[in-house]
């Protein structure tokens, strides 16, 4: 079992470290400027909070930051451990591919990668964004904890469905991939009472455009290279179920 | 009378093929709850710290944030 788990984590480690920086990369160009942007806002809509936290974002009463917490300096600093958290997401997501994979017994190329990709991309960021979609700094949102457990539900409930439509390949894995699939959206995501946020209405679109953009060139590149260095690697471990 | 020798090789064979395909499914379940703990800790953690340094990283990859 130790062989197998070094295979895996070796797998993920190359595929979720590379996708890491892609994704890092498309970010510098397109997310963070607008992330930047938008906070000219919030410090405009409160210079003092702005001043000493820049993350106590002025909205939401549930929801407060210690003004004295520590928080990266503007600059290359802060693009730099936004880099680390992009290496972090890129090589949890690339375990969780690579755990797939082998679950789902049939192995995997690029080819196939990139179906796990979009699979990928799909549950974690097309299926939430449809209830929560990606925001910027100072939008009024509903309370967090609400938020995170409707995102984790809907990702959970949209990767079986996906999972069971494309093992079962029958009639009852395509109706336990619409039912887990519409279920989240029927629930209905948490809103907030007084939707709105301090950054134009524009800018917000844009942010949702170029979040999802990048996140899907993420997500291929990371399914691609997992299904690649799967092959390159693990290959012996496809043996189906 | 019982197995002859390729018979038992057969069915060795076919014991093998089945422990290792344990020995991945259990190595696959470590590497997903590990996959699963990075995720948390990078788009979920509450600490004030985390969320300082995520910050971007959060908004961008649309983990619920703020």
């Amino acid at each position: 079992m130790f062989g197998y788990l070094r295979m895996f984590l070796m797998v993920a480690l190359l595929a979720g470290i590379t996708a890491g920086v892609v994704g890092w990369g498309l970010h510098m160009i397109g997310t963070t400027p607008l992330i930047l942007e938008a906070e000219t806002y919030e410090s405009a809509a409160a210079p003092e909070a702005a001043a000493t936290d820049r993350h106590d974002h002025a909205h939401g009463s549930d929801h407060h930051h210690d003004a004295a917490a520590w928080a990266p300096e503007d600059g290359w600093e802060r693009n730099l451990y936004t880099l680390g958290a992009q290496l972090i997401t890129g090589v949890g997501y690339a375990f969780l591919l690579t755990a797939g994979i082998v679950f789902f017994g049939k192995g995997a190329d690029w080819r196939r990668g990139l179906l796990w990709g979009l699979a990928g991309f799909a549950s974690f960021t097309l299926a939430p964004a449809f209830g929560l979609p990606p925001e910027l700094p100072g939008t009024e949102a509903a309370p967090l904890l609400d938020r995170q457990l409707w995102w984790i539900g809907t990702v959970i409930a949209t990767a079986a469905g996906l999972f069971a439509a494309a093992r079962l390949r029958n009639v009852y894995g395509y109706a336990i991939a619409v039912v887990l699939i519409a279920l989240p959206h029927i629930i209905g995501a948490p809103q907030p009472e007084v939707p709105g946020g301090l950054a134009p209405v524009e800018l917000e679109h844009k942010f949702i455009l170029v979040a999802v953009a990048t996140s899907l060139a993420f997500w291929l590149v990371l399914g691609i290279l997992t299904g690649a260095f799967f092959k390159r690697y693990a290959a012996e471990t496809s043996v189906a179920a | 009378m019982g197995m002859d020798m390729s018979q038992i090789r057969t069915a060795t064979h076919a014991q093998a093929k089945l422990n290792s395909r344990s020995a991945a499914l259990a190595a696959a379940m470590i590497v997903a709850v590990f996959g699963a703990v990075f995720i948390y800790g990078i788009g979920f953690a509450g600490a004030d710290v985390l969320h300082n340094v995520a910050h971007d990283a959060r908004h961008a990859n649309n983990f619920p944030c703020h």
